[in-house]
């Protein structure tokens, strides 16, 4: 089948400032992804454009972009998934860099700030694991999948108009250690996210959870995380 | 020389052993890691199955069992003193892993989970055990994500999105690295007294692969460019459950959990081939059954797949007539539920890619290029070896898939990657920090990034008359067909002399971006050349081993032959052609055993 590709391009290195649309018509399969299609593109058509890409099957995370308006992975979206013309662009609320490259520093920043690694120097005796149920362990596997492919907090009209917001991904996995029972820092990242750039910036849209290539409920764990922050506990 | 930078440590790679080499380096050196990728995106996050470690949390094991059953996967080229070691180092590495804060999946009583995984037995009954520590199908992932996690709290220092492209080494010492930063193009010289490789496989060598598109062979190819060889380079793992066409991995925890391999006529074939562990035979075994299968006209369709089928219908029928019982001794068997709790990737993937619900249809699967035993020759100590009669080279270090101990030997078990990067990981990271406290810096010569300049003018500068991704489908195509899961002299022969002709073509590579700023076309054409210098090898390496051992099938040399050919291979790059050497397999315990499963 035929299919049009749409991409945002975008290169001040030679003077592309201006975002344009470049456009392909390529012959495709319909169970073909839109990486195998950006792949094609810039193997025959257009050395050119850049991206990141690895793993190509959704576990990596690089290939987060906005696929008809939507946050996706690219490697993660087959042809009969979307229609043509099928517009790719970057993701939104992050500096462009080149084409659809944009800088992932902020996001980072943002992630390490919420103390995102177990705190608990306490070992069993016999040095073996700490135990922990299989109802403990449940509690927090949803947000255990994360992969920071940014595709959530990019999504987040908060996140646009304030920058300072650390967005869902770093309350994804800030919730990934409150709720775990082997941690011990849970008041200091509860504190963290009761500070102006934590969760009540948040105003469930719902942009996340929808955006979520891992299909983490993001806003529900934003709202777990909320909840303790206001009741102080975890429960 | 605009950008340098001077740390004890340098490590290249920011993968599970990358990082584990960090965590051990930062504590005792200056220590920095340069990665290709953001760290978190390296290919260890795709490893699904779990992690090897007789902990007998479920039922008895011990690390004996684990080292035999090592030792024999490696259909006896594994070296027994490292094999040992690292089933050793096992078990407290896993616990070191879960005080990290990994989260494992668990048993009733709190423990860390377990499941069985192809090749690893209770020795006594010869059935499979329970031995791989798993957080449901994304062990990998988990394991990156805890590695990472510590780094940050340790404040280890990231250089994220830096390629490699040179090993400066003067006078026979390692003496740093030359990166191009992607963002800016700009050069970067890191001078330091120890460096370790941890950049990962080359799958992307084949058509069909599990692997990322970063796994493109950089470090044994930097390497071999540096007059280090490249060991059992022949050995390449097949894993025999990728999703048909596309590659993607589908874990051998499949099979663990019960699910079977079905050929056209629907019967589980591989009784026939292992009669005692059946589809937990090892992944050589397995690979070459299928293969057999298919060209025997049992092929789903006449085409080249087999069903892989994990209906709890399917896994409880078959548990049924194998007697399979869980630890307490009642009945093993499964719900939908079970199956998506533990399998809940490998269930997205199929859903996704190909609109097949596996708790309702069975999943085409046919075997996919997976894993390098063969790499960079080092010691248990992670440091690197120079020659066959194991010089060390001052200063270099290596772990992880590009490493080659070896430990896998001629075939790696399931869970015995992960298992490899942390420990050796680890006791790299440990003695490049102890090398640096003991050692000077080497001076640089003045001229440290000439050859990647020219690396990269020879792209710059290329006539354009071939193009990368046309010579990439060439390389793909011929190493699938001829040097796969199986291989024969002419086939092989055929395969290195197209390699050495796509070198050729490659000098005629041209780019048409001459911009600076994230070229991701000259990445690709670089890693292109890493691709075919490594492909060469492998052929040659081959061709020379007249035997079948392992993941090298051959049909003009069926058996194995212990006499001429238990030795590991040397593959040295001279003067544009390959020379091979040997060295002996270090056996400690294990004579070698005819393999049957």
């Amino acid at each position: 089948m035929q299919v049009t590709l749409r991409i945002f391009r975008y290169n001040p290195e030679i003077g592309r400032t201006k975002p344009t649309f470049d456009s392909y018509n390529l012959e495709v399969e319909p169970t073909d992804r839109i990486l195998d299609l950006m792949e094609e593109v810039k193997a025959y058509h257009d050395g050119t454009l850049s991206f990141r890409r690895s793993c190509a099957h959704g576990v990596c995370g690089s290939d987060a972009m906005r696929i008809n308006g939507s946050n996706k992975l690219a490697c993660k979206v087959l042809v009969q998934d979307v229609s043509s013309p099928i517009t790719l662009e970057p993701l939104l609320g992050l500096r462009v860099i080149k084409d659809l490259i944009v800088d992932m520093e902020p996001f980072m920043e943002s992630y390490r700030s919420i103390l995102p690694y177990m705190v608990n120097d306490d070992i069993p005796e016999d040095g073996k694991e700490r135990l922990q149920s299989p109802e403990e362990r449940a509690r927090f596997d949803d947000t255990t999948k994360c992969i920071l492919c940014a595709a959530c907090t990019t999504s987040c009209p908060s996140f646009w108009s304030n920058g300072e917001y650390v967005g869902p991904a770093a309350i994804v996995n800030a919730h990934r250690f409150i709720f775990d029972s082997r941690d011990k820092a849970a008041s200091e990242r509860l504190e963290i996210l009761n500070q102006r750039k934590g969760v009540w910036a948040c105003r469930t849209a719902f942009n996340c959870t929808e955006a979520c290539p891992r299909e983490i409920h993001v806003t529900q764990a934003i709202a777990e995380v909320k909840r303790a922050v206001f009741s102080g506990s975890l429960e | 020389m605009s950008n340098q930078h001077q740390y004890e440590v340098v490590i290249v790679g920011g993968g599970g052993a990358g990082l584990m080499a960090a965590l051990y380096a930062s504590r005792g050196a200056k220590t920095a890691v340069l990665s290709k990728l953001y760290p978190t995106r390296s290919h260890t996050g795709a490893a699904q199955g779990g992690i090897g470690a007789a902990l007998g949390n479920q039922e008895e094991d011990n690390t004996g069992w684990h080292t035999f059953d090592t030792v024999k996967g490696s259909d006896y080229l594994g070296d027994q003193d490292a094999i040992e070691f690292m089933c050793q180092e096992a078990i407290p590495v896993v616990y070191e892993l879960e005080h990290m804060g990994l989260p494992f999946s668990r048993a009733a009583d709190g423990r860390i989970a377990q499941r069985r995984f192809g090749g690893h037995t209770n020795n006594d009954t010869k059935q499979p055990v329970l031995r791989s520590c798993y957080a449901a199908d994304r062990t990998g992932h988990m394991i990156l994500q805890t590695l990472y996690q510590q780094c940050i709290k340790n404040e280890v220092t990231f250089y994220d999105e830096f390629q490699v492209l040179d090993l400066l080494v003067v006078n026979g010492s390692s003496a740093g690295v030359v990166a191009v930063e992607l963002a800016t193009g700009e050069l970067h010289t890191f001078h330091a007294k120890s460096v370790i490789f941890a950049t990962g496989g080359h799958g992307r060598v084949w058509e069909v692969t599990s692997n990322a598109y970063a796994y493109t062979g950089d470090g044994v190819a930097i390497t071999l460019r540096k007059g280090i060889p490249a060991e059992d380079m022949e050995f390449f793992q097949f894993h025999p459950t990728g999703i048909f066409k596309l590659g993607i991995l589908i874990t051998e925890g499949v099979r663990g959990e019960g699910g079977v391999l079905l050929n056209n006529d629907g019967e589980r074939f591989m009784e026939r081939y292992a009669p005692t562990v059946k589809d937990l035979a090892s992944r050589d075994v397995v690979s070459r059954s299928m293969y057999l299968e298919v060209r025997d006209g049992r092929g789903i369709n006449g085409k080249n797949y087999m069903n892989l089928d994990v209906r709890p219908e399917t896994v409880n029928k078959y548990a049924e007539s194998d007697g399979r019982v869980l630890p307490d001794g009642t009945p093993y068997r499964v719900t939908g539920d079970d199956i998506l709790e533990k399998l809940p990737d490998i269930i997205d993937f199929c859903r996704t890619y190909l609109g097949v619900d596996p708790l309702e249809q069975m999943m085409p699967v046919q075997p996919t290029a997976h894993y390098a035993m063969g790499g960079i020759p080092t010691n248990m100590a992670g440091e690197v070896l120079v020659d066959d009669k194991n010089t060390v080279m001052p200063g270099l270090y290596a772990a992880g898939e590009v490493a080659c101990v070896s430990v896998h030997g001629a075939n790696r078990l399931g869970t015995n990657s992960l298992l490899d990067l942390v420990v050796f990981g680890k006791q790299a990271g440990l003695r490049a920090a102890e090398f640096a406290q003991g050692s000077d810096f080497v001076s640089l010569p003045g001229d440290a990034e000439s050859y990647t300049h020219q690396q990269i003018d020879q792209f710059m500068n290329g006539s354009g008359k071939e193009e990368t991704a046309d010579l990439a489908k060439e390389m793909k195509s011929i190493m699938m067909e001829h040097v796969g899961v199986f291989r024969t002299e002419e086939g092989m022969t055929q395969a290195r002399e197209k390699i050495a002709e796509l070198k050729e073509r490659f000098k005629d590579v041209g780019l048409e971006d001459k911009g600076k700023v994230f070229n991701t076309e000259m990445l690709d054409a670089w890693e292109l050349g890493c691709l075919l210098d490594v492909a060469e090898v492998t052929a040659v390496s081959a061709v020379a081993r007249k035997e079948s051992r392992g993941a090298h099938a051959r049909e003009d040399f069926p058996k194995r032959d212990d006499d001429n050919w238990m030795k590991h291979t040397l593959a040295w790059m001279r003067d544009g052609k390959v020379d091979l050497g040997y060295k002996p397999v270090s056996v400690t315990k294990f004579e070698p055993q005819e393999r049957v499963y």
